[in-house]
């Protein structure tokens, strides 16, 4: 039914392109060059058309059998009609009032913030704060948040965001057997007692990711965990998934006692008016960060929570800030202990996390700066009033609650068989109630509730009562939190969450943070292996439609209309654009992606009992997360050489496979690989694979080389990820949101993840590998709209301009920077490598140097060192015009002649514009600059700096202090 | 760049030095030098037996985290907890006060397998 109500939407959408509109020109907004700059690029690399280039480039074997048509999008709509289209799509979700809970609750995004900060290209284009000179505004807003968190949960140290609760508590297992094992050595067989009264969908994610690691998990209620010599820890909530709030020291002083770690999922909300697990004794505390002002969004993105203790803070996953000094001893701002992440610590890393949710970190972090500390609390106690209101207004009609503790939830009981039919009725009546058991409903209150809902949910399970019964109700509301938990410690008290009350403070103290940050608002940001394309504002519209936003993940299957109508189109052109058969958007990023896609591969190995298969093969040229995440799936990484071109060594590829050929479980490998090349043997190498018994696992880092031309599908993969905020636009956020879809062929189709709360299919799946049954489905809409305005033809072209741009790079900068890599026509793929380490050489010039440098020119540097050291890798993108491409390299060849200058002694050693880089004003403009080059060049090195500056907010970071002197809260900045 | 006469080394860039029973152990000059500045040092703990070759401690750099190979096989007898403060020291001082651990229970003959400071310098081409 749904599908052919589609049809026809499909069918009149591209009847009113051709009759109404006319053809698309958003390929043309799109793509920067214009006909006459790529005719130009073209020229200068010595070809006559951009198909010769596109063939000189993509080896015949590996091309597309047929043009791409994406058989949903079949005529590319202009960005009008397109959101015309989608707000029809979106018209049939609908939107009820959710007292599901479950850690999902309407909540109030304040204006300010939405507009300034989530519909904010200044806040949402820019990449992971690698460049910490020039990141300082997001830097302080996770600062904020770390500062945040640790004070309500009362923990010593926190990071900087995780993908969501259920995965955060997965990482918290991991933790526990990397620092037990490390206490109590290694043992053979691993026990992680989980509460029978966490959210099902963690214990789900939980135990998907156990069963990879060959964890034994135990559900019990923590009052009969049984801690044994195998226990690696546990997990509970607080409050429960039912609503009640348990006491933790007993079972933390009882887990201490056998050397086992707790780790408490929690509210942040319920915190500002409960004793914090830390002051109880817990270990690491999780939780999600979604109701401190960031949308429901039928599941995500939000940002997730992870604290520690200090002594762990070594073994803790995810991204760290930390304060540093710069180099006039300025307190700055810098990504901490980096040596902990999977790009260092490959397949000995615990964690494969990289992309978290930055974004949505900032947002949490900024309504705690708006709301403060008191307002944070007299929300948390409205939440609790109207709770302990409606649970007395049940127990006055005569219904048990069963709850004796709680903060925002509680389960009551209706009678036998009736639980359903109560929901049904309720939900006819736009109210979403939670069936807990045939005869139990559970009731969740928020911020967003007040009089007429208590009064509404009230009357929708059969009580009689009035809205000023209701009224009194509240006002004379007692708490039911017990003496003992409730909260007696401060929290926010730093001036950062006191200052910025008025909306006139908070937007300038918003806009001040945001000036600190270089967005693809101000230049590109060429970052190799990052895809930084155009996020159109037509793309960004729906995100905050209401239609999106208001929805809660698990809603009735009715209510998703709209929204299964969009994962269709998608899951449909993802795959027509992958050549494969499934697809699973649950993955929630591309970490996330390729350890679903490496267990999918698992679980299709185990169906043929083919339990011996766990040997993974990985390019010594794979990015980190790669073995990571293999390690994650259970496997054991072996690793494979590359050849002096950089390419797979398909000598040694086929001497391990052989090696292994019976406990050979798959081959990840990135394509065109991390070295910028399309590999010739890419298909040879999937043979020697296949032939082995082994999967292909595809890396789609690179992706945006290949839609419309090659398809894994075709040449050999059996799965892969793809990464929507490269390829299909969603903006990085950051370092986040992103979403790591993956497809696969048909054979592993039965195994994608499914979910126990959503009835999503696959039965036999892998179980959920995020908290959401569509992880953060409210981005979704980036990538449709993307899709639906670009269509086959224009999304084809993209893929050729941006392979074009970047050997429009290559060519241009080849002289002064020599291109590592290249293919055998001697072209690059999507972006190039180019080699610095003759400046280090010549003239004692490092790439850090050349990086910060780029800041005094108004860029962004490119990717630093990765994947060769001494170098930076270039990805244009097809978004960046010529003009921008000419004036990056310019900038590029400026600073060669800079260090031209250290060889021919004209600049100092040390003391030169490079080894000093970056400026701020505060040194430009100081009375006591002493340095042999004038501020003129310090600061306006290029004629366009004059007219469009960028100033760094601080000099260079000194990392080596701030790794080693780690502050990672609001108290080591002066206030 | 120094290479002591009095020490021994390895190809993975540790030295050892005889003390009375004991064998103590750090990394060269030229390890700290390519590692840059030591902003952690993962201590063992003392009593810990460890075999040839066998993961001895991490050192990490704010870039780099790299393990560091036991040169022969021993228990770890006392360990320089000076590092946990300063774990500059193995890149100002890697010979003397950048020392890791002293190692009881070495057997003789393995020593005679590491390289003289001759060869070692070879090796790093230096």
């Amino acid at each position: 039914m749904l599908a052919e109500k589609m049809n026809d939407d499909v069918v009149k959408s591209a009847v009113q392109a051709r009759t109404g509109f006319g053809a698309s020109e958003f390929p043309h907004r799109h793509i920067g060059p214009n006909a006459d700059e790529v005719r130009a690029m073209i020229a200068t690399l010595g070809k006559k058309t951009l198909e010769e280039v596109i063939n000189d480039v993509i080896p015949a074997s590996v091309r597309r059998a047929k043009p791409l048509m994406l058989s949903r999008f079949p005529v590319a709509l202009s960005e009008y009609e397109a959101l015309e289209r989608l707000k029809g799509v979106a018209s049939k979700n609908t939107i009820a009032r959710s007292f599901l809970g479950m850690g999902y609750y309407d909540c109030i995004t304040p204006p300010v913030i939405q507009r300034n900060i989530l519909e904010n290209p200044g806040w949402y284009t820019q990449y992971t704060p690698y460049q910490a000179e020039i990141a300082q505004g997001r830097l302080e807003a996770l600062l904020n948040y770390q500062t945040m968190v640790m004070d309500l949960t009362g923990m010593q140290i926190a990071n900087a965001s995780l993908l969501d609760e259920g995965t955060a508590a997965a990482e918290a297992m991991a933790m526990s057997i990397a620092v037990t094992t490390k206490a109590k050595g290694e043992s053979t067989v691993h026990e992680y007692l989980v509460s029978d009264s966490v959210h099902p969908q963690t214990l789900a994610v939980v135990a998907t990711r156990a069963e990879a690691l060959g964890v034994k998990v135990t559900v019990t209620s923590p009052s009969e965990f049984q801690f044994s010599a195998d226990t690696v820890g546990c997990l509970v909530q607080y409050p429960d998934t039912f609503g009640e709030i348990g006491e933790l020291s007993e079972l933390c002083a009882k887990a201490h006692e056998t050397g086992v770690l707790v780790c408490v999922a929690t509210d942040l909300l319920a915190l500002a008016v409960l004793t914090p697990p830390g002051k109880q004794g817990a270990d690491i505390v999780v939780g999600s960060a979604q109701r401190f002002g960031v949308p429901m969004g039928f599941g995500g993105p939000h940002a997730a929570f992870f604290a520690t203790r200090d002594e762990y803070k070594r073994s803790m996953p995810g991204r760290l800030i930390g304060v540093s000094k710069d180099s006039s001893g300025r307190p700055a701002l810098r990504l901490s202990l980096q040596t902990r992440e999977q790009h260092i610590r490959r397949e000995k890393a615990t964690s494969n996390i990289c992309t978290a949710q930055v974004l949505l970190a900032v947002m949490a972090s900024m309504y705690a700066v708006y709301n403060g500390p008191k307002g944070v609390r007299k929300i948390a106690e409205r939440v609790h009033s109207l709770t302990s209101a409606f649970a007395s207004l049940c127990r006055k009609g005569g219904l048990k609650v069963s709850n004796t503790a709680f903060f925002d939830t509680v389960v009551v009981e209706i009678g036998p068989k009736k639980a359903q039919a109560i929901a049904d009725a309720s939900e006819a009546q736009g109210i979403l109630l939670r069936v807990v058991s045939d005869s139990q409903v559970g009731v969740s209150f928020d911020e967003a509730k007040g009089l007429d809902d208590l009064l509404a949910v009230a009357t929708a399970l059969g009580l009689k009562t009035t809205r000023d019964e209701c009224h009194t109700a509240v006002a004379g509301a007692q708490s039911f939190i017990p003496a003992a938990l409730k909260r007696e410690v401060d929290y926010l008290q730093h001036p950062v969450f006191n200052r910025y009350h008025s909306e006139t403070e908070f937007l300038r103290y918003v806009r001040k943070l945001e000036s600190r940050d270089l967005s693809l608002g101000f230049s590109m940001i060429p970052l190799g292996s990052c895809t930084m394309k155009l996020n159109a504002t037509s793309e960004m519209l729906p995100v905050t439609w209401p239609e999106f936003g208001a929805l809660h993940p698990f809603a009735p299957a009715r209510h998703r209309a709209g929204y299964e109508e969009m994962f269709i189109d998608l899951e449909r052109s993802l795959c027509e654009i992958t050549g494969f058969d499934g697809c699973s958007l649950q993955p929630n990023a591309g970490s996330q992606g390729e350890y679903a896609g490496l267990v999918v591969i698992r679980a299709y190995h185990l169906s043929r009992n083919d339990y011996k298969r766990t040997i993974c093969l990985i390019p010594k040229s794979a990015h980190g997360t790669n073995p990571a995440s293999a390690v994650m799936a259970g496997m054991e990484v072996v690793t494979v050489a590359c050849d002096a071109q950089g390419n797979v060594d398909l000598v040694d590829l086929e001497a391990k496979a052989e090696a292994h050929r019976d406990t050979l479980a798959a081959l990840m490998v990135t394509y065109p690989s991390t070295h910028g090349v399309f590999e010739e043997g890419i298909k040879k190498a999937c043979e020697i694979i296949h032939s082995r018994g082994g999967q292909v696992y595809m890396d789609g880092a690179n992706l945006n080389a290949l839609v419309g031309l090659s398809a894994p599908g075709e040449f050999g993969a059996d799965v892969c990820h793809i990464n929507l905020h490269k390829t299909f636009c969603i903006p990085h956020g950051g370092g986040g949101p992103g979403m790591g879809p993956i497809c696969c062929a048909k054979h592993l189709t039965p195994f994608l993840p499914n979910h126990p709360v959503v009835d999503i299919g696959h039965k036999n799946g892998v179980g959920p590998i995020s908290a959401a049954p569509w992880g953060s489905a409210s981005i979704l809409p980036i990538s449709w709209m993307y899709m639906a305005m670009m269509g086959g033809d224009g999304l084809t072209e993209a893929t050729k301009i941006a392979i074009l741009s970047a050997n429009y790079i290559a060519h241009e900068l080849e002289k002064d920077y020599p291109v590592l890599y290249r293919g055998s026509a001697g072209l690059v793929a999507h972006e190039c490598i180019l080699n610095l380490n003759a400046l280090k050489t010549e003239a004692g010039v490092e790439v850090e140097d050349v990086a910060k440098r780029l800041m005094d020119y108004g860029f962004h540097a490119p990717t630093v060192s990765w994947p060769v050291a001494g170098t930076l890798m270039v990805e244009p993108t097809e978004s960046e015009s010529k003009a921008e491409l000419d004036r990056f390299i310019t900038a590029l060849k400026m600073i060669r002649e800079e260090v031209g200058k250290i060889v021919n002694g004209e600049f100092d050693k040390i003391n030169n514009p490079l080894k000093q880089s970056p400026h701020t004003p505060a040194v430009v403009v100081s009375d006591t600059w002493d340095r042999p080059y004038s501020r003129e060049l310090a600061a306006f090195p290029a004629p366009w700096t004059k007219e469009n500056k960028f100033w760094p907010a601080v000099g260079r970071i000194d990392g080596v202090y701030g790794d080693r002197n780690l502050f990672c809260s609001c108290d080591a900045l002066s206030t | 760049m120094e290479f002591p006469d009095d020490c021994k080394y390895t190809k993975d860039h540790e030295w050892v030095r005889i003390e009375g029973d004991k064998v103590i152990v750090g990394i060269t000059e030229f390890a700290q030098s390519e590692l840059g500045d030591l902003v952690f040092v993962d201590l063992p703990a003392v009593g810990k037996t460890v075999a040839t070759h066998g993961t001895l401690c991490v050192v990490e750099s704010t870039k780099a985290a790299s393990d560091v190979y036991c040169p022969v096989a021993g228990t770890v007898s006392e360990r320089n907890d000076a590092l946990a403060d300063d774990p500059g020291l193995i890149n100002r001082t890697p010979y003397s006060d950048g020392w890791i651990v002293k190692l009881s229970g070495v057997a003789e003959a393995e020593l005679a397998g590491l390289m003289s400071a001759e060869d070692y310098k070879k090796l790093v081409g230096k």
